[in-house]
């Protein structure tokens, strides 16, 4: 593992169980172990106690046997107050605080532990920035003047803001659109990447638990664990037929949302701003084997859309009303899964793939997402992974 | 309309004000400073809130002249005190109904948030309960003082001035329209402008409250 800021989380033989010992339980037997630094997703079918099993790391719900350590310490050993101030909690209808401005918001747990303040301040416009809200426009604002989006992002600073080694985040983006819902999730990858918290995330949602988790629990209904792994050997091998119908009939599609557009080796586009000359374009177009279309960006590099060789006809500068808008756009974080669903649905069978501030950094094409599954690649994380023996299998 | 008798008189129609003034802002101070305590109460203990509310809604339904009627022998009349427990006792049911609301209307996800930042109870309450529940709070502070500027004029029955005693005193008992009239306008103009006045008071402590985006 990477130099990581978070801390292993144990759950060791935990039940929980509503009314007396003789109730069903709502977790039963819970033993998993969370490395540091990564993401374990709790997914399951309502009534599975994912949420519960959450809970009660930072004691929101108190378990009735078993423990919970964090880096060996049973959390029962702090009071249940000075525990949650050291773990960071999300959730999906974010519960900002409508009273206090963005960055009281942010500084609520800092204060709580009584920081000073100018160590306050500048821990609240550090944060700000790393979830990429501009600290001197959002600080002063309040909750009711931001968009869903920014308001999670702000729930997400708040919970990072006096460092916990670790976070729970109780479905973080069910409440948001689902165009917008990939955008936040590439972005908390990215998030996690430079923090490198442990995070705890419960979802409902398969497909989301295959991008987000480093490993995913699977649960079922009465709290039962039913598998623990990686999301590649869940694919590739379900424990029972309880997780092969859980995880869905399209496996083999899914094992596609293991792997992601940074995968890839991007093809170089060639791009092209109003006013330039045609014959210029054509000559640079055609240096390029694999692209019949040049991409028409803005002054950031944001596409436009693509111009064919049948607009680059001629002399004189470039119709900018001539290109075909409607390119589809990817970040690096997209699982080739959603690329590829993206890329189908488009006239132009390639996708552009932008960085976080719009800006082309490549193309990809079907051909490539293809090639990419019948070879082993490297992961993220630069170790060569199961990914490709699934993919080969 | 004897508008000499007015210009003659102001010291006297100022004097009645600031007696009608006094006897509302005591009663509005006393009554949420009961309703405060007693919806602090009701949520350390929930089964108290059925028969809490129910009394201080008997009390309210009381005609005010009957509860006079019953203090007098007891607290004498033009004993101030009097009239304060019977205008004390319509504020709370206004005033507790609209703080326990207020809190009842805290958002479910902010209460968990709050639980889960490692607030303690008690700062949870004062940090982020009441001031949440404020806008409300503030609303049910605004009907009570209302309705109390009214209720106040009845005073007068029991000898204790106020605008009332413009109304009932001078211009009932010797009939004098004149003086009916300042007392009502008087206590009219006093009611919208508490009104206002609170208005004003929630807009500068919710600024949270008032702007907002579109979408």
């Amino acid at each position: 593992m990477q130099d990581t800021s978070g801390a292993v989380v144990a759950f060791e033989h935990v039940t929980k169980r509503y009314g007396g010992p003789d109730a069903a339980p709502a977790v039963d037997d819970l033993s998993l172990t969370v490395p540091a630094g990564e993401v374990c997703v709790l997914v399951g079918p309502s009534g599975c106690g994912k949420t519960t099993s959450m809970k009660m790391v930072n004691r929101l719900i108190e378990p009735s046997g078993g423990r919970i350590t964090i880096d060996g310490d049973d959390v029962m050993s702090l009071p249940a107050v000075e525990l949650r101030r050291r773990i960071g909690y999300v959730i999906q209808q974010v519960g900002l605080f409508p009273h206090l401005t963005i960055g009281d918001n942010v500084a609520v747990v800092p204060k709580l532990l009584r920081w000073k303040g100018q160590r306050i301040r500048e821990r609240v416009e550090e944060l700000l920035e790393l979830v990429g809200l501009e600290p001197a426009q959002y600080r002063d604002r309040y909750p009711n003047e931001l968009s869903g989006g920014e308001r999670q992002r702000v729930g997400v600073a708040r919970a990072l803001a006096a460092d916990p080694p670790v976070m729970l985040m109780d479905e973080p983006f069910g409440a948001v659109d689902p165009i917008r819902r990939d955008g936040l999730q590439n972005e908390f990858l990215r998030l996690q990447k430079r923090v490198r918290k442990t995070i705890i995330f419960v979802t409902h949602d398969v497909d989301e638990a295959i991008k987000m988790g480093d490993r995913i629990a699977i649960l079922q209904r009465g709290g039962i664990l039913a598998q623990y792994d990686t999301p590649a050997a869940i694919l590739a091998n379900p424990a029972s037929e309880f997780v092969e119908r859980f995880v869905g009939a399209d496996r083999g599609l899914k094992r596609l949302s293991l792997g992601r557009v940074d995968d890839l080796d991007l093809i170089e586009a060639v791009l092209v701003r109003a006013g330039e000359q045609r014959a210029e374009v054509r000559v640079r177009l055609d240096r390029v084997e694999e692209l019949t279309y040049a991409l028409l960006v803005d002054q950031r590099d944001r596409p436009l859309g693509w111009i064919d060789q049948g607009d680059l006809r001629g002399d004189g500068p470039i119709d900018p009303s001539a290109a075909t808008p409607g390119a589809p756009t990817v970040e690096m974080e997209t699982t080739l899964r959603d690329a590829l669903s993206a890329l189908l649905g488009s006239s132009v069978q390639l996708g552009v793939v932008v960085n976080e501030l719009g800006a082309v950094v490549g193309l990809v094409s079907v051909d490539a997402i293809g090639e990419r599954l019948r070879n082993p690649v490297r992961a993220a994380d630069g170790q060569l992974h199961e990914v490709g023996e699934v993919a080969a299998s | 309309m004897d508008l000499g008798w007015i210009v003659r008189n102001l010291d006297e129609i100022g004097q009645r004000t600031l007696e009608h003034v006094l006897l509302t802002v005591i009663a509005v101070v006393i009554g949420f400073a009961i309703s405060f305590v007693l919806a602090l109460l009701i949520r350390r203990l929930s089964w108290l809130e059925g028969p809490i509310i129910g009394v201080s809604g008997v009390l309210y339904a009381i005609p005010s002249l009957a509860l006079f009627a019953f203090l007098v022998p007891f607290t004498g009349i033009q004993n101030p005190l009097t009239a304060e427990i019977a205008l004390v006792s319509y504020t709370i049911l206004i005033l507790l109904r609209n703080i326990l609301a207020g809190l009842a209307a805290v958002p479910r996800e902010v209460i968990e948030a709050a639980d889960g930042m490692g607030y303690t109870p008690s700062q949870r309450l004062w940090k982020v309960e009441l001031p949440v529940a404020l806008p409300v709070i503030v609303a049910g502070l605004r009907i009570a003082t209302v309705t109390i500027i009214g209720l106040v004029t009845v005073t007068a029955l029991i000898g204790l001035g106020g605008l009332g005693y413009l109304i009932v005193d001078i211009g009932y008992r010797r009939f004098f329209l004149t003086a009916t009239l300042v007392g009502s306008v008087g206590a009219v103009l006093l009611a919208v402008i508490a009104d206002r006045g609170f208005v004003l008071l929630q807009h500068a402590l919710t600024p949270w409250a008032r702007r907002r985006t579109e979408g």
